[in-house]
């Protein structure tokens, strides 16, 4: 299963359109795609999880954990999205390093001040008309 | 003790800002533990004087003494004439206009007992026993010296006529001086200035400032005869006319006449004019005070000063002497700052192992009077011989520039009355006797007609900042060799620019020059996404009335169709809302803000928010306190009053914001704008209204300015503040704009700063009505927001701005950039349609939409905010570890 294919939503479900994210188990549906504002992101509840649900101004969008390894705080669905050339990246609001949202891995540091790999779990994310 | 006037001063840390107070000097009179004796054998230096120079020789001293040897070779005893420590004598007459005598003071707190300096205030030498080695002090103390330093400086003259010595004369020397004439100005109606030089002049502003009908009386046929010429003179007399001060050329003083009671009634010249005054002040120039130096068989020049050899040694190897007491080694009395400056780093230099040297000094001068700039540099009246002159003059706009050519084409000198702009670029050019850059007479045209210059044009060995004495070389060598890329990194490295501030526009025209020679290429561009700065894309956002991120990245972006990022979007979004494009979290422009500003809130370490609601200059009702405290109490909230005189509400929830806000404007409370890059706050101290010593209502300005610029989007936050007397409670020196109540209106700073870099503000404008203040105010701060870069505080806007403070002032005094209506216009938008942005959300159903925790779980509260009690509040909790989903057990709050 490809879930980048089905990032960007069929042609005319625009405001019609659900999103939805696998948990791992099966695909649950999350929100409406008009919900989310190009460029930011929304934070979520998937299984006792917390996710951050971001839509580009492409019309992509991206699912990662909400979590931000520097500060412990769960706040990287408020972060701004960006580009670093190519890659469409999340800001951390807290001390702004860079989380490409293809790979989840951290663009400015390798670890997290604990020692854990600064890498951020990708939800595969979807949206079905 | 220092509280007197009854209120408290602030000198916390603001908890967002990391803005912190100042504290409060040190006392500067350092204990007598250094008698005559101290039981030890190292050697005793006596200073006589305790003026600028005597002051610089102290520095310069344990600069070397730093350099050579751990503990002081000697121990120091420095009697001084006067009643406080040395203080700058040059910015004597900004005293009238506001700064307090104590920030005059060139003796850092806690320099004398560092370096166990015994300085006896107000106990001058009176005599000197060269075989006994002996110096008698005026309280008749005796002191042993092994080396005595005379740094006795000069003396005002007086001409000797009828009537000097009436009540109602004064001299212009000391702080003591200016009380006295400031005293007797309040009875007076006319006022006349004996000397119409440097010092003349500006005591006939300091006059005029206090009221006075201010006669000018000099012998000379001109003005400043000494600096400027004929034709200079003619230029610098009219606009002194202009400003209402009667000027007399070529007239000496007879007589001053009295009344009965034996006090000033009026003056009579040698040209036959009377004039009836109340108050004559003598400045007709300074004499060498070399009476010590006399008594005790020293020799002195035939019109005076002691003299010295290039060592600054008298004909007694233990006795010095420096500044304007001495006669030095090129048979010169020297009256300026910097040549006394210089032979006290030379005597310095001698006394500490080394040899000292001081041959004579250039005295080329730059200065601003009563508005007017007047500069005079190397040969300016021509006497080399074979010397040609080249002229411009426009008597219209009182502009007159002379440059004096030599035989051989270089530049020798000149005078430049009503603009000195090229002062910093002649001036060197002049000095090193290199060849000119461009034809003279380009060189003294005004810009707009094609004048000539370059940094380029001036050879390694010209100094471009003469206050440190840095040369061009050095300044190549610092952008070469050491790197510095900037303006105020060169400034670091080097100290050039960082005097008198003249250079300032040459040094950026030098580093650009070297930057660009050595292939740097200076990205002034805001991010990958544009290579354009903050203020291009502003004038690019106001000209085309763009609207929105995507069509100005798509139009002028470097990546069309880019995503843009933390840098770029922000600044667009504050620019969108400067310009008046509508609410910050409508449409496209919510995705543009920073986190911060997407909430209205401040984000704090754990994700929670604190909530600051304004108050403006700091007023708050008992009712008010209560409605605050109340809210905070029910939702369980942290309160920490911060620096800027509010009220700062902890640990809520993104959902909980709403409801938080929902209280606060209900009791007519609104947003402070503590997340934005916006006015945050303006200080106040009581004022005249409770205080003994208020002169203005300050907390009234306060709440206006306050309620004026709320909400106002710049590049940085903007703090201010407004102190009702020069006791300067509200610390409004230390904030982009401050304001201080003088007796005859307000003063007004700009460009201050405290956090990490501090940063005194500088005077704009002063005596200011309230009108003129915030007409002032309002273009100074759009102005700042159309020029400067992202994330730029006006201190630091205003260090990099070309032609510094003269440059402001143009602008927004003299709309030299005919921008004034603009900038009005501009802010007379922002006041109109401001609204407060927590009561717009609350009316906008669709705007609250995003103050949940969990878009697909509304209701759900964030289970991984958690706090712990601390002092019977909240404090957020240790940070749960990743691994841990929300469980039942979640931290209660503190209530």
């Amino acid at each position: 299963m490809s879930a980048t294919t089905d990032r960007r939503p069929m042609s005319g479900t625009t405001s019609a359109g659900r999103v939805e994210i696998h948990d791992g188990a099966g695909w649950v549906p999350v929100c409406g795609y008009a919900e989310l504002t190009p460029g930011r992101g929304v934070a979520l509840l998937v299984g006792g999880e917390q996710v951050a649900l971001y839509r580009d101004r492409t019309g992509e969008v991206y699912a990662v954990d909400n979590r931000d390894p520097f500060s412990g705080a769960y706040v990287l669905s408020r972060g701004l999205l960006g580009s670093r050339g190519a890659v469409t990246v999340v800001l951390s609001p807290m001390y702004r390093q860079a989380f490409d949202l293809r790979t989840g891995v951290c663009l400015d540091e390798e670890t997290a001040p604990d020692g854990s790999p600064a890498v951020l779990r990708v939800w595969p994310a979807r949206v079905r008309p | 003790m220092e509280r007197t006037d009854g209120t408290d001063r602030v000198d916390g840390t603001d908890p967002i800002d990391g803005t912190g107070g100042f504290g409060d000097k040190d006392d500067l009179h350092g204990t007598d533990r250094m008698g005559d004796t101290d039981g030890t054998d190292r050697e005793h230096l006596v200073l006589v004087g305790h003026g600028m120079v005597g002051q610089r020789f102290l520095e310069a001293l344990f600069e070397r003494s730093d350099a050579t040897a751990g503990v002081p070779a000697r121990r120091i005893t420095v009697l001084a004439e006067e009643p406080r420590p040395a203080y700058d004598r040059v910015h004597l007459t900004s005293w009238f206009s506001g700064t307090p005598a104590e920030e005059l003071s060139l003796c850092p707190p806690g320099f004398l007992d560092e370096h166990g300096i015994d300085l006896r205030l107000g106990d001058p030498a009176v005599a000197i026993d060269r075989e006994a080695r002996l110096v008698t002090t005026a309280s008749g103390d005796r002191l042993r010296y092994d080396t005595l330093v005379l740094a006795t400086g000069s003396y005002p003259f007086v001409p000797p006529v009828p009537g000097h010595d009436a009540e109602g004369c004064h001299v212009y020397r000391t702080i003591e001086d200016l009380e006295a004439i400031r005293a007797g100005a309040a009875g007076a109606r006319v006022g006349a200035v004996v000397g119409g030089g440097l010092l003349g002049l500006e005591a006939a502003g300091a006059l005029r400032a206090m009221g006075l009908e201010t006669h000018v009386v000099e012998f000379a046929p001109r003005l400043m005869s000494i600096q400027v010429d004929e034709g200079g003179g003619e230029a610098l007399r009219r606009k002194i006319e202009d400003l209402g001060v009667l000027v007399h050329t070529g007239a000496g003083t007879r007589a001053v006449t009295t009344d009965e009671d034996g006090r000033v009634s009026g003056m009579a010249l040698s040209d036959g004019t009377g004039l009836a005054v109340d108050l004559v002040v003598f400045s007709a120039g300074v004499r060498p005070r070399d009476q010590l130096a006399r008594d005790c068989g020293l020799p002195v020049g035939e019109r005076g000063g002691v003299v010295v050899d290039a060592r600054c040694r008298t004909a007694d190897p233990a006795v010095l002497a420096i500044g304007e007491c001495a006669l030095a080694a090129d048979g010169r009395v020297y009256g300026l700052v910097a040549p006394g400056y210089a032979m006290a780093e030379a005597a310095a230099r001698e006394l500490t192992g080394g040899t000292g040297s001081f041959t004579g000094a250039d005295t080329s001068t730059k200065l601003k009077l009563l508005g007017v700039d007047v500069a005079s540099f190397g040969d300016a009246h021509g006497t080399t011989e074979g010397a040609l002159e080249v002229l411009y003059a426009n008597s219209r706009a009182g502009v007159y520039k002379k440059l004096v050519i030599g035989a051989d084409g270089a530049l020798l000198g000149g005078v430049l009355v009503g603009d000195a702009d090229s002062y910093a670029l002649l001036r060197p050019l002049a000095l090193s006797g290199s060849p000119l850059p461009a034809p003279p007479e380009q060189l003294v045209l005004p810009a707009s007609i094609g004048a000539a210059s370059g940094p380029v044009a001036l050879p390694d060995e010209a100094v471009v900042c003469s206050c440190h004495n840095v040369t061009k070389g050095e300044i190549r060598a610092a952008v070469h060799e050491q790197g510095c890329a900037s303006v105020p990194e060169v400034k670091r490295c080097t100290k050039a620019g960082t005097g008198c501030g003249s250079c300032v526009k040459l040094l950026g025209g030098i580093v650009a020059e070297e930057l660009a020679a050595s292939g740097v290429e200076i990205a002034k561009g805001l991010c990958e996404h544009f290579t354009l700065t903050r203020a291009e894309l502003y004038e690019i956002v106001r000209v085309k009335g763009i609207g929105s991120f995507s069509r100005l990245i798509d139009e002028h972006g470097s990546l069309p169709g880019g995503e843009g990022c933390d840098i770029c979007k922000p600044v667009v979004a504050s620019l969108l809302a400067g310009l008046g494009n509508g609410h910050i979290l409508d449409g496209e422009q919510a995705a543009l803000q920073d986190t911060n500003d997407h909430f209205l809130a401040n984000m704090q370490r754990n994700g929670s928010y604190s909530v600051v609601p304004r108050i403006p200059g700091g007023e708050i009702t008992p009712q008010g306190l209560i409605v605050i405290g109340e809210i905070a109490r029910d939702f369980g909230l942290y309160t920490k009053i911060t620096g800027g005189q509010r009220i700062d509400l902890f640990g809520a929830t993104v959902d909980q914001l709403p409801p938080i806000w929902r209280r606060l404007v209900d009791a007519g409370f609104e947003s402070g704008h503590a997340y934005g890059k916006a006015l945050r706050t303006v200080k106040s101290c009581v004022g005249e209204t409770w205080c003994r010593y208020g002169v203005q209502d300050s907390v009234g300005l306060a709440i206006e300015l306050e309620l004026r610029y709320r909400g106002l989007r710049s590049p940085h936050k903007l703090k201010s503040a407004v102190s009702g007397c020069a006791r300067e409670c509200a610390e409004a020196q230390s904030k982009d704009f401050g304001v201080i109540a003088t007796a005859a209106g307000w003063n007004l700073y700009v460009g201050g700063n405290g956090g990490m870099t501090p940063r005194h503000a500088d005077l704009l404008a002063a005596d200011l009505d309230r009108e003129t203040l915030i007409r002032t105010i309002d273009r100074f701060l759009m102005f700042y927001i159309r020029t400067a870069d992202r994330l730029e505080r006006t201190a630091s806007w205003l260090e990099r701005l070309d032609g510094g403070m003269d440059h402001l002032r143009a602008v927004v005094l003299d709309d030299s950039l005919g921008i004034c209506a603009d900038l009005d216009e501009l802010m007379a938008r922002h006041v109109e349609t401001y609204e407060d942005e927590w009561a717009a959300t609350l009316a906008d159903p669709e705007r609250l939409r995003r103050f949940v925790s969990f878009t697909n779980a509304p209701g759900v509260p964030d289970p991984t905010i958690r706090f712990v009690a601390e002092r019977d509040q909240i404090r957020p909790g240790p940070a749960p570890a990743s691994a841990l989903i929300a469980g039942p057990d979640l931290e209660v709050r503190a209530r």
